[in-house]
């Protein structure tokens, strides 16, 4: 099963905090490579999406479409850094 | 958030695509490379939801061209029974990754590397140069089985007599007799004689299936783009 | 509600007839095909590499594949649920009964994680995989089991989602408390019945 960009992501999460969660990066707390959501490794062909580390292969984040929300789990990042918003 | 949208306009493409145009109420605008996820539901409440590029131009109304894939279960719909008045919803547009807008400011070379369908948003993005009048050097190379899988295929010839924009196609599989283009697969070779040299610092955009994608990636890598300026997207598959 | 698309019917089958209705559960749809989902890329794992270990008992106990194939292996049918809806019914399955690989592990565990190649896991109480109701298969439809459908071995916990069905399952590790596995962390119910649609663990 191949996987699909992070771009993928989109989709269901929209903006977080104002930002095209593309445009959010975040460093793998397992190998320390840094990368854009929208260049993660996406399996979408599952019960939900299942973002992974492309230095890696860590699940950085999972996402849920629940009922009545969208579940977004961050399993696999260090930190993320949301871009300020720029006018 | 899902939105209702009513299908306005089916143009047929290629023997396997068509573009759909639809209408939605409070639709903005779009950049050219966003997509949007489309969902369809049958009359006892299944539901299946596949996720498109915009097809349009930005300011245009909203189009998708699908491809019909031959175990698909949303795209044989949307090729070969949406018509002029249907219903389905709509989540978007989204992106702020893949994506390529006109600037007022000189931008740097820009690279678009289609595979088969992958060519949708990459139109898009040589459209929103064309509207614009913008003049930044733009150049697709188009790798398709043949010159009948081609989808705008008029409208890429003419955006080729464009001043700075240049289209070249490859076909992999059925070469047309007297076939004056290229042949084969993109491969190192094509590349270097076909795009910027690293130095130039190409913006590059990718797409098509995954393994399309992730060849091109790496061959550009190896020729010393920087990873950070070739940006993906990959159709899975 | 849902703006009804004219003319789009999926790729199912009709449930029309009063047998197959009784049998898909709540919210699900049938399929003849046999769809492949997985959280991440196809492990390859080699045969000779292959092994199945139960931790967490008094010994830890293990089969390389050679022993596992010497144990006593049932045929089973059965139909299975997939919590993205699609239901597939009469699916034939040939593998080790989990009574079987229980029986020598010494234990006071009420809860097992399954754990598989790649990292993946999910938990089910001991209860739901003993008295014949699931099993350690290498067979499908009398082909040793595909790499994309879980091969070398996978479980089948047919009475559950099928997402606590783990494929390429290296081992189980039995524990005193219920501990959340990959999905249930993530947002799925912790025990998923399908007869009474316990998809997500809340929202």
């Amino acid at each position: 099963m191949d996987p699909v960009d992070g771009n993928a992501l989109a989709g269901p999460l929209g903006t977080l905090f104002g930002q095209d969660v593309g445009d959010v990066t975040g460093v793998c707390a397992g190998c320390g490579l840094s990368s854009l959501l929208a260049e993660t490794r996406v399996f979408d062909q599952a019960p939900g999406l299942v973002a992974r580390c492309p230095g890696c292969e860590e699940v950085l984040a999972t996402v849920i479409e629940m009922p009545r929300a969208v579940r977004l789990s961050l399993p696999g990042f260090r930190y993320v850094d949301i871009p300020s918003r720029t006018l | 958030m899902w939105r209702s949208a009513v299908i306005a306009d089916v143009t047929v493409q290629t023997h396997r695509t068509r573009t759909l145009t639809l209408a939605v109420d409070g639709w903005m605008t779009h950049r050219a490379g966003q997509h949007v996820d489309l969902r369809l539901t049958a009359d006892d409440g299944y539901q299946a939801a596949r996720s498109y590029s915009l097809a349009s131009g930005p300011g245009e109304p909203p189009q998708v061209t699908v491809d019909r894939l031959p175990d698909g279960e949303v795209s044989p719909y949307l090729v070969d029974i949406a018509a002029p008045g249907d219903a389905l919803e709509l989540r978007g547009p989204v992106g702020g990754y893949f994506v390529w807008s006109p600037q007022n400011s000189p931008q740097p070379p820009v690279l678009l590397i289609a595979g088969g369908s992958g060519v949708v948003p990459l139109h898009t993005m040589l459209r929103a140069r064309l509207h614009a009048g913008d003049d930044t050097p733009m150049r697709l190379l188009y790798s398709a089985r043949s010159w009948d899988d081609v989808i705008y295929r008029d409208e890429l010839r003419q955006a080729s007599s464009v001043s700075g924009v240049t289209v070249e196609f490859t076909l992999t599989r059925d070469i047309p007799p007297g076939w004056s283009g290229h042949t084969g697969r993109l491969d190192a070779a094509m590349l270097t004689e076909l795009s910027w040299p690293a130095t130039d610092r190409p913006d590059v955009f990718v797409c098509g299936p995954t393994r399309f994608v992730e060849a091109i990636a790496d061959t550009l890598v190896d020729l010393g783009h920087d990873p950070a300026a070739v940006r993906t997207e990959r159709f899975g598959g | 509600m849902a703006t009804v698309s004219r003319g789009f019917g999926g790729r199912r089958q009709d449930p029309a007839g009063g047998d197959l209705a009784a049998r898909t559960p709540p919210g699900q749809y049938l399929t003849d095909g046999f769809p492949v989902l997985s959280a991440g890329p196809t492990p390859g794992v080699r045969l000779e590499d292959w092994a199945f270990e139960i931790t967490g008992g008094r010994e830890p106990v293990g089969w390389t594949w050679e022993q596992f194939r010497r144990l006593p292996s049932e045929r089973f049918t059965c139909d299975i649920h997939c919590v993205t809806r699609w239901s597939k019914l009469e699916t034939a399955w040939e593998g080790v009964s989990l009574d079987t690989l229980l029986a020598p592990v010494a234990h006071d565990a009420g809860y097992a994680v399954a754990v598989s190649h790649g990292g993946y896991t999910t938990n089910l109480p001991l209860t739901d995989l003993l008295g014949g109701k699931a099993w350690v298969a290498h067979t499908y439809a009398g082909q040793p089991l595909h790499p994309e459908h879980g091969g070398p071995a996978r479980l089948v916990v047919p009475h559950l989602y099928f997402w606590k069905s783990a494929k390429w399952i290296r081992g189980l590790r039995l524990t005193a408390q219920d501990e959340p596995g990959f999905w249930e962390r993530a947002g799925y119910h912790d025990y998923g019945d399908p007869w009474t649609e316990q998809r997500y663990a809340s929202a």
